[in-house]
């Protein structure tokens, strides 16, 4: 019998956006039947617009890298203090674009991506309705593919799926 | 001594996980069964990767080369 995968996507930073979309991907690469429940603060990625961030707050194992210069320079790990990372306006921006060109330059599919492909290999991407009522957002906000559902409903689609992960 | 037929190359080099799997899975889709692709990565990871993938897709992986910087694999269409 053919492989299945069933996650649940709870968390939706720019780094925590990877491991859902590169497992669900990789699955509907090996042919699985494949679906993602995304739930609590993993919600907004299924948005049209995406915009998830990255903050050193909360994260005290991020290596801070460099995206640019020599790769000696650009494999330093950069120790920035928690006062500086915590405190200064603007710096979780200043993070999540380190990020996302370090992830570039080293040749990570970006999020967008990701999902594109996920959509393209009929990755079943179910939206939770109740984190969509807690947080106001509509169904509009989302991309086309998204389903609309509740617990029960991926329960269902997960009861018989071999691999089943939260994220 | 078979000669393989190579229809189709596939360069994935700079691509890390999972694009080398993804484009594989995308460009075998393509192709007819009988028919070999030709893979080319430099994401160290990919020779368990496309083991696995293999594996599991059950199309055939004729020949996984290591070549020091990159990796190159033959695989066959099989259904």
């Amino acid at each position: 019998m053919a492989n299945k995968l069933a996650l649940i996507a709870s968390k939706g930073t720019l780094d925590w956006a990877y491991p859902p979309f590169i497992l669900a991907t990789a699955a509907a690469s090996m042919g699985w039947e494949t679906g993602v429940f995304f739930t609590f603060y993993g919600l907004p990625l299924l948005k049209k617009d995406l915009k998830a961030t990255v903050s050193p707050a909360g994260n005290p194992a991020m290596p801070m890298k460099m995206p640019f210069g020599p790769e000696g320079f650009q494999n330093i790990n950069w120790p920035i203090p928690n006062l500086i990372t915590n405190n200064i306006p603007g710096f979780e921006n200043v993070a999540t674009s380190l990020m996302k060109q370090t992830f570039k330059n080293k040749g990570v599919a970006s999020i967008e991506e990701l999902r594109e492909a996920a959509v393209d290999m009929d990755v079943k991407l179910i939206a939770c309705q109740m984190t969509m009522d807690v947080f106001g957002f509509k169904k509009e906000e989302f991309i086309d593919e998204a389903n609309v559902a509740g617990a029960a409903a991926f329960l269902e689609f997960a009861s018989d799926a071999n691999v089943s992960l939260f994220v | 001594m078979s000669e393989l037929k190579i229809v189709k190359k596939l360069d994935t080099s700079g691509m890390l996980c999972p694009m080398p799997v993804v484009k594989t899975a995308k460009a075998i889709k393509e192709m007819q069964v009988g028919e070999i692709i030709e893979m080319i990565s430099t994401d160290a990871g990919s020779m368990p990767d496309m083991k696995a993938w293999a594996n599991q897709t059950k199309h055939e992986l004729l020949e996984s080369h290591d070549e020091g910087k990159s990796f190159r694999f033959l695989i066959k269409k099989t259904h």
